[in-house]
């Protein structure tokens, strides 16, 4: 049982979305609904299901619908059609006393832009999930201490948020998310304001938690490199369509269309696919003119980057083992050349 | 079915507009013989025609006796109350020797302000002046201060859980707004010599006058208040599983109290407006020296008792325009004070 479960959900924004619903579900187009009828299409058809543990990226250009998607999954939006399940309860049908006690203790979010209580201070803002809690004040301020630290802001917590620059006020967000330490996380951009140094700390310290805690973490990104590097999956939307999903190397393997295609060209590939995506099996191979001797075993994971080097220096071969030792595969220069170069999608699907 | 009055929403208007014509006809002691005469002689629309005449002033008569003869007990206990809180307040205060009254407005000023020493030494000169320009203004500035604190009283007890629900529930909005475009319009004497009726001469209808003129401002100011809120930081709150409760008084109302002091602060100024107004209805108090002073074609006395109610004015903006920016300081800090 999948652990967020969304379907076909349809968001109208406006004054009737029932009575524009059924436009909507015959397949107009977000333009023409807000040209005929002048209601905002936010989510069209969107089904998603997210495992246990995973973390799931979405992503798409500003206005697609991203902001949207992840409120209805605390319910800070409700559907105009479609179901929002989570941790096997329907979203939609908490009570209102239910719903306080499920965004109490089932997941918390960080918010685009902050949404920090600017009359509180740091270390307020983040024991306010605990205070809501009702948590006592020293066990509360003690969690929330160390989340500080945590994210770098220790010395300002008695600081107020305007005191504060962007990317540190970001980081109060996402120590206010942790600090109730609850399964799922809903992040929303949470790591745009931040620098490239502060940024790749968090995306190594949100992966370490996950390998740890198993968090169910649904993030939205604008950073191609932040959603290979973070997600299991990532899903794509385009004006409110969910137009892909699928693991990082689907993505940039089998662009479902130009859209997507357009998301993936300035990728650094050798990044991001893995050795056992662009090997070829054992019975395609022309073992023929390779030297078997020059050969060099890397694990089906290992990302070419890792060995590219060996391939094109020492021309060697590489063989792809699993983690029994078996071979699973051959990596020639051939295969890299065809994997690495930015063909269109069906030649390169042919790879796969 | 609320649709479909939705729908003929308008025809309901029409017809509803039509009746009443009908009856303002029907009711007018000045129409023609007959009816047919209107459609033979057109005379009727050179001038606007006695008959049509909608008998509102008739209505309201009608109900407004039949309304204090039902609810006069009511008022009565409303008014007595009133009047023992205005005369205990002003009797001890008049009681209090002057000195210790001066004092206890610095000291006020002083802590309400976050300290700052200027605004307390420049309210104590102020409040001393009063004295100062008369010293028969004393007492009287006493007495208008007392109906003004309570008045503003009554506008807090009731303006502030009405904003509050107006932000809360459009439905409330729309139905409060156009009373309180109604309360502000509304000439203060048509008020007034109701009050007078309903709670006697004095400081009572003063105190009513003052609720009707002050309290839109307020209402309206704790409603703003309350909906420029950021939407992501209610959001916030909510994501977190605040209840209504805690959303409120923990976000919405600190985030609201800039904007609800600005409120209390016009409410304020309103009101002492409102006292002098007053003075023409027997409310003792500042006011009724600037009367005197114009019936006795006494310039420099008149002069001196509008000069008192400016200081007067002066003393209360300044308590509560620095007890305002107290509050605002210390919710939304300036940028300026940065410590990085
Ligand atoms: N409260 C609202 N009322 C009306 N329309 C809305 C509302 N919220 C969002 N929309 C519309 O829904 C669409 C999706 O907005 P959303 O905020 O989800 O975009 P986003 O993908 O998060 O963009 P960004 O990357 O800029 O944050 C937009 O077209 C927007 O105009
Ligand atoms: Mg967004």
């Amino acid at each position: 049982m999948a652990k967020i479960e969304v379907k076909n959900v349809y968001k109208i924004f406006g004054t009737d979305p029932i009575d524009v619903l059924p436009q909507v579900k015959e397949g107009a187009t977000k333009e023409k609904v807000l040209e005929d009828t002048g209601h905002t299409v936010g989510l069209d058809n969107v089904s998603i299901s997210v495992e246990e543990g995973e973390t799931f990226v979405c992503m798409g250009l500003s206005g697609s619908g991203k902001s949207t998607l992840i409120r209805h999954l605390n319910r800070l939006i409700d559907p105009t059609a479609g179901e929002v399940i989570v941790n096997g309860t329907n979203v939609m049908q908490l009570k209102e006393k239910e719903l306080i006690e499920f965004r109490k203790h089932e997941m918390s979010m960080v918010f685009q832009r902050f949404g920090l209580f600017p009359h509180k201070t740091v270390i307020q803002n983040v024991a306010y999930g605990l205070e809501i809690q009702g948590k006592e004040i020293e066990e509360r301020n003690k969690i929330a201490m160390s989340q500080i630290e945590a994210v770098g802001l220790q010395g300002f917590e008695y600081q107020y948020p305007s005191q504060l620059s962007g990317g540190m006020q970001q980081r109060v967000g996402l120590a206010r998310a942790l600090a109730t330490n609850p399964g799922i996380l809903l992040m929303d951009e949470a790591f745009s304001a931040l620098d490239p140094l502060i940024r790749s700390d968090m995306q190594k310290q949100l992966l370490e938690l996950q390998s740890e805690l198993k968090k169910t973490i649904f993030f939205i990104t604008h950073d191609l490199d932040e959603s290979l590097k973070l997600g299991d999956h990532i899903g794509i939307l385009n004006h409110g369509r969910l137009v892909q999903v699928g693991t990082p190397e689907d993505i940039i393997m089998k662009p479902a269309d130009d859209y997507v295609e357009a998301f993936v060209k300035d990728v650094n590939r050798a990044k991001v696919l893995r050795a056992r995506t662009v090997m070829v099996k054992p019975d395609k191979f022309n073992g023929k003119d390779v030297k078997l001797s020059e050969s060099y075993k890397v694990d089906g994971d290992a990302f070419i980057e890792e060995f590219l080097p060996k391939v094109l220096q020492d021309r060697s071969t590489i063989v792809v083992v699993d983690n029994k030792g078996d071979t699973m595969g051959y990596i020639t220069e051939k295969e890299l050349a065809i994997s690495l170069t930015k063909t269109s999608h069906n030649e390169s699907a042919k790879t796969f | 079915m609320i649709k479909i009055i939705k729908k003929y929403i308008n025809y309901i208007y029409l017809i509803l507009f039509a009746g009443l014509i009908v009856i303002s006809y029907l009711s007018s002691k000045r129409k023609p013989d007959s009816v047919t005469e209107l459609f033979t002689d057109f005379g009727w629309l050179n001038n606007f025609p006695k008959w049509l005449d909608a008998p509102f002033m008739v209505w309201i008569n009608d109900w407004w006796r039949a309304f204090s003869a039902k609810y006069g007990l009511i008022f009565d206990a409303i008014g007595y109350v009133l009047l023992r809180a205005y005369s205990i307040t002003k009797n001890f205060l008049i009681d209090v020797p002057w000195p210790i009254v001066v004092l206890g407005v610095v000291l006020l000023t002083f802590y309400a302000s976050g300290k700052k020493i200027g605004t307390t030494i420049f309210v104590g000169f102020c409040t001393f002046s009063i004295g100062f320009l008369n010293p028969r203004f004393w007492d009287k500035a006493i007495e208008t201060t007392t109906i003004v604190f309570i008045g503003i009283l009554l506008c807090l007890i009731v303006g502030l859980p009405v904003g509050i629900a107006m932000a809360r529930n459009p439905r409330v909005r729309n139905a409060i707004l156009p009373v309180l475009d109604l309360m502000q319009v509304i000439p203060s004497f048509c008020y007034l010599i109701p009050g007078i009726i309903l709670f006697g001469l004095g400081a009572i209808p003063a105190i009513i006058g003052i609720f009707i003129y002050a309290c839109p401002p307020l209402i309206r100011l704790t409603d703003l208040g309350i909906r420029l809120v950021d939407k992501e930081v209610i959001e916030a709150a909510e994501s977190f599983g605040a209840n209504k409760k805690q959303k409120l008084w923990g976000v919405q109302l600190p985030l609201a109290l800039p904007n609800i002091m600005q409120g209390i602060n016009q409410c304020t100024m309103m009101a002492l407006a409102m006292v002098v107004i007053a003075s023409m209805i027997g409310t003792r108090g500042l006011g009724d020296e600037v009367l005197l002073g114009l019936q006795q074609l006494n310039v420099g006395s008149s002069l001196e008792a509008g000069l008192a109610i400016v200081l007067l004015a002066i003393v209360f903006d300044r308590i509560t325009q620095a007890y305002g920016e107290k509050i605002q300081e210390r919710t939304q800090p300036a940028k300026k004070k940065k410590a990085i």
